[in-house]
């Protein structure tokens, strides 16, 4: 309960941080990069086009996959450290 | 030998994709362990692999997001992560960068932007690095007068204590920390991450390199803690910071989950690492991580001065940063290696 109430405090300032640097305008300089596409396939072709056309829905998709991949992935090294036999819930040193 | 190469659909150009993997162990070992994103790092390095700049820092952003996530993740089950803290000196946090980076505007319109920022990091640094060991050779002068007065030596003393008088302000509301174990007015975490967050807009670092002593020195956080604590910031730094720059089209997803295999794999190492090593064993290693980090912007410094020093500086700053990398990253390995074989054979002995 306590992880989710932490949970939905961090995704609010999260969400209003943007919100305040939006609303201050700013940003980098106005250069227009554009992806070739046109030798790539599949789905790295399909995210080379998103990002041609929709720099929104591009920074959207990112920033879904990245903590997903994340998590996946430590996921996985939590299960693989599981099985060398290490403690992955507690430690023991209680020190400066 | 062209199955070794990636073809970056964005950036269009191909990289080595196993130097991104190795990239991504070293940095995310080093960053699991310190509590620290380590742009720093990684810009050079993959700048050696060939990614363009204007692709560099957003990738590395975007990577740096899901590591601290996964160490983030893990430092919390150690119980090392505060989390009310943490949430409260984000407050201070992003006032502190966006006051950092208008002072930085005006720093641009009056035309002193580079000198004032490469000198003040170098400041920064040799001051976070004379705290680390003069924190260090203090709590040695401690143990040592303790025993030659035959007393029992704290384990829990700490060399420089400024925290103490820090925590004599008063100011309502006062907080109590659990996880970090101690009780302070609510000012004072709001005041230091507001600093800390101001210097790291100016100098347009994520923080973690200020952050974390600052939560010990002057928070009183134990190492541990300010390392997890750290790390659920640059968590959620690194996660605005990816947007806002995937926003400007400068991030290269398929590099950063290339980085991310090997990140997240070190990532766990360096997070597990901290469960063997004593807090004062950590101070001493981020102690040299900073010396790197000094020497390697005085050598990008030099060259303003004295530009036919430009590419040996360069390289140096390079192979500098890349040798700190891989040394630091080896050693916090085998350090974990040989606490979880130490761990995995008393269990097997107690069985």
């Amino acid at each position: 309960m306590a992880f989710l109430k932490n949970l939905a405090l961090t995704a609010m300032v999260f969400l209003l941080t943007a919100q305040t640097a939006l609303a201050a305008g700013g940003g980098g300089e106005p250069i227009i990069l554009v992806a070739d596409s046109r030798k790539l396939t599949g789905i790295i072709a399909w995210w080379a086009n998103l990002y041609n056309e929709s720099h929104f829905y591009f920074t959207l998709l990112t920033i879904i996959v990245i903590p997903v991949v994340g998590v996946i992935f430590g996921v996985l090294a939590d299960i693989v450290m599981h099985f060398i036999g290490i403690d992955l819930s507690s430690r023991d040193l209680a020190e400066h | 030998m062209d199955w070794l190469y990636v073809l970056m659909p964005i950036a269009g150009v191909k990289i080595f994709w196993p130097g991104l993997i190795i990239l991504g162990v070293g940095v995310g070992v080093i960053g699991g362990f310190f509590g620290m994103g380590g742009a720093w790092m990684v810009t050079p390095g993959l700048n050696i692999l060939g990614f363009p700049m204007a692709f560099a820092i957003g990738t590395d952003i975007a990577h740096m997001a899901g590591k601290s996530l996964i160490s983030t993740m893990r430092h919390g089950k150690f119980g090392n992560v505060d989390y009310k803290l943490g949430l409260i000196m984000l407050v201070g946090t992003v006032v502190g960068f966006e006051v950092g980076a208008q002072m930085i505007m005006w720093l641009e319109r009056i035309g002193i932007v580079g000198p004032v920022v490469r000198w003040m990091y170098l400041v920064l640094l040799a001051l976070i690095a004379w705290m680390v060991f003069a924190d260090v050779a203090k709590k040695k002068r401690k143990e040592r007068e303790a025993i030659a007065a035959g007393r029992e030596v704290d384990k829990l003393a700490t060399g420089i204590e400024w925290h103490k008088t820090l925590h004599k302000i008063n100011i309502p509301p006062m907080v109590h920390f659990h996880t970090a174990q101690l009780t302070c007015s609510a000012w004072l975490p709001i005041l230091v991450s507001f600093f800390t967050g101001w210097l790291a807009g100016i100098l347009g670092i994520g923080g973690g390199l200020i952050r974390m002593p600052a939560l010990i020195y002057l928070v009183g956080c134990p190492t541990h803690v300010a390392v997890g604590t750290d790390l659920f910031e640059v968590m959620i730094s690194g996660l605005y910071g990816a947007a806002s720059y995937t926003f400007k089209g400068r991030t290269e997803l398929v590099a950063a989950i290339i980085m991310l295999v090997g990140a997240a794999m070190g990532a766990q190492v360096g997070s597990v690492a901290t469960k063997y090593i004593k807090g004062y064993g950590i101070r001493i290693v981020f102690g040299w991580a900073v010396i790197g980090c000094f020497i390697s912007v005085l050598l990008k410094l030099i060259p303003t001065y004295i530009p036919e020093l430009y590419a040996i500086c360069d390289a140096l700053a390079t192979f500098l940063i890349l040798g700190l990398v891989a040394a630091m990253s080896i050693y916090i390995t085998v350090k974990m290696v040989q606490g979880a074989a130490a761990e995995v054979a008393m269990k097997k002995k107690k069985a």
